[in-house]
């Protein structure tokens, strides 16, 4: 990847973590802080990686992204429009009635969203099933992607998935976890803990990979060797900071499920705008 | 009476399944380590790379299935109706129904005719379950024939459907030349104005030789059989309440949120006529042969004999 590419690449990153904070603090609600964390694997599949077009939401043959943390929806939301799915201006419609941006992805109102997600557990197993289901139909190119939560994987049903995805070695299957270390209740290694992760997916049968999830050149090295892979599905765990980009949020559990005030939404879009203008300047 | 031929319902949906793998490529069968039971391994026989075993992880396999509707494949997914409808609820919600896919739950072992398993495997509360998902279409065929022509009318439609099939053989008494089905569109088995007994399942024969008994007693029972619980032939059974003024529900189901309360619903807003429902009484059944279990638990030919003589003031 040359810096351009980077640069470009963050740049969308920026640009989708001011639709997250400009689209929850236009609801007055959501969840900013999990949205943060996965805006750079986001703009990496939708900019760089995944087969898509904006053009034909639904065409057969594109590759699949299945948010499993359904609660991220306004970075998916903020990524999808960034892309070209609709107008960057309707992300200021989420929540509200009469607006196709639920609080949780629905695949049926919203163009680019490959699943209706939010009750947790639930898209990774459909991501397996779009997985098995391409190469039911010989779509060899096809490749389904999934990002995790590190408190979602406390549900059973994604054990089970995982179990599914390895049993029927679902190569064409790359699922992303946004380890950030933060749940509602706390830090996942006092609520629940789930770790070791890699041990255990290296266990399920998973090629597993670890790495810095805000870094372009480790996630694409990861996703490479995910292409690599033959006969088992990959595994990247992406190593985040929960509400990456907005220096308030970071690291603050509080900021899960609660949208900025406008003294914070002012903050946060000074911060944001500041990187945004800092990385144009870099690109020259 | 002559030797009626009896088939159960799971054995149709398997026998169905394996003639619909020839004819459409878009079929994927799903399972839960029962397909033995429920009798997808006669799909699996005939189109094993299409056939795919989930093993003890129901909730795994609804999600499976959304994601193969998704890409354009049509699932059969299968399971005792205790572990598709019941602990597999909050996935068909949220992965089946809120997206309405395309997938079709076929659930064997509904009912307490499962027998001797006892209360653990027993579903009866699998029409409430599914009911009240939007969207839903929710059937339960009452004999061979009708199982049959239900797998082929659920493959054919766009949308989930839950299909309700049994372990027990029950009698088959329609006639296969001049039987159609129609989802949505009950079926008038028998003439009569004196009371109506609306039925579905296994629980149609039973009202049918209730019926018969009532005839010979000079009382005419208008006998509807409900394959579907979901959407309710609203038309038909008005017309059997005004005509009749008076109504018998029978299920193999709970009193609770099946048929009969779907009936009440209807009739309490369009119709009101005196209702009893038969069925199971918000209590849990046991282990037993299952025709004990049947007439223990008053679903019998008898029980809506003397049902109907209650009502009819006798």
């Amino acid at each position: 990847m040359t810096n351009a590419e980077k640069l470009a690449l963050q740049k969308h990153a920026c640009r989708i973590r001011i639709g997250v904070i400009e689209s929850t603090h236009s609801a007055k609600c959501g969840h900013p802080g999990g949205s943060l964390s996965i805006a750079e694997v986001l703009s990496f599949l939708y900019f760089r990686e995944m087969r898509v077009d904006p053009a034909h939401p639904d065409w057969p043959e594109r590759d699949r992204l299945v948010l499993s943390k359904g609660h991220a929806a306004p970075a998916l939301y903020a990524a999808l429009a960034e892309r070209g799915f609709f107008p960057t201006e309707e992300l200021l419609t989420l929540r509200q009635m009469g607006s196709r941006l639920q609080g949780h992805p629905n695949m049926n109102t919203v163009p680019g969203v490959d699943m209706s997600t939010g009750s947790l557990g639930q898209g990774i197993s459909a991501a397996c099933g779009m997985a098995l289901g391409a190469k039911v139909k010989g779509l060899d190119d096809v490749r389904v992607y999934a990002i995790v939560g590190d408190g979602e994987i406390e549900e059973g049903e994604c054990w089970e998935a995982f179990m599914f995805a390895s049993h029927y070695k679902l190569d064409n299957l790359c699922v992303f976890l946004d380890l950030n270390h933060l749940q509602i209740d706390g830090s996942i290694e006092q609520v629940m803990n789930s770790a070791p992760q890699d041990k255990k997916l290296e266990a399920f049968g998973f090629k597993v990979l670890s790495i810095d999830g805000h870094d372009y050149d480790q996630i694409e090295a990861a996703v490479e060797a995910f292409h690599a892979e033959k006969g088992r599905p990959t595994f990247i765990i992406l190593n985040t900071t929960k509400g990456k980009g907005v220096s308030y949020m970071e690291n603050a559990v509080d900021w899960h499920g609660k949208a900025p005030g406008d003294a914070d939404y002012a903050t946060a879009m000074d911060e944001l705008k500041a990187a945004l203008a800092q990385l144009e300047k870099e690109e020259g | 009476m002559a030797e009626v031929k009896k088939i159960a319902t799971r054995d149709s949906y398997g026998a169905t399944l394996r003639e619909l793998a020839a004819e459409h490529p878009e079929l994927v069968v799903l399972d839960a380590d029962l397909s033995a039971a429920t009798r997808t391994s006669m799909f699996q026989a005939v189109a094993p790379e299409r056939f795919f075993d989930c093993g003890i992880a129901e909730a795994n396999m609804i999600g499976v299935a959304a994601g193969l509707s998704t890409m354009g494949l049509t699932p059969f997914v299968s399971s005792f109706a205790m572990f598709a409808a019941a602990r597999a609820y909050e996935q068909i919600l949220n992965s089946i129904a809120y997206p309405h896919l395309n997938v079709k739950i076929g659930a064997s072992h509904g009912g307490i005719s499962v027998g001797e398993d006892g209360a653990s495997h027993q579903c009866c509360e699998d029409f409430a379950l599914m009911r009240s998902l939007p969207g839903m279409t929710v059937i339960c065929p009452s004999d061979d024939i009708e199982a049959r022509a239900a797998v082929r009318a659920a493959y054919e439609m766009e949308g989930p459907v839950y299909l309700r099939f049994g372990r027990l053989a029950v009698p088959v008494f329609h006639d296969p030349d001049h039987y159609t089905f129609t989802i949505g569109k009950g079926e008038k088995v028998t003439e009569g104005n004196d009371i109506a007994i609306i039925a579905t399942g296994l629980e149609v024969n039973e009202a049918r030789i209730a019926a018969e008994h009532l005839a010979a007693q000079g009382i005419g029972a208008r006998v509807l059989n409900i394959h579907t619980i979901k959407p309710l032939d609203e038309d038909l059974i008005l017309d059997a309440a005004r005509d009749c003024r008076m109504v018998i529900t029978c299920e193999e189901h709970s009193v609770i949120g099946g048929l009969g309360e779907a009936v009440c619903s209807l009739l309490s807003e369009k119709m009101p006529v005196p209702v009893r429902r038969i069925g199971v009484q918000d209590r849990f059944a046991c282990s037993a042969p299952a025709w004990d279990l049947i007439h223990a638990f008053g679903l019998d030919a008898a029980t809506i004999e003397k049902t109907a003589h209650e009502m009819l003031g006798y």
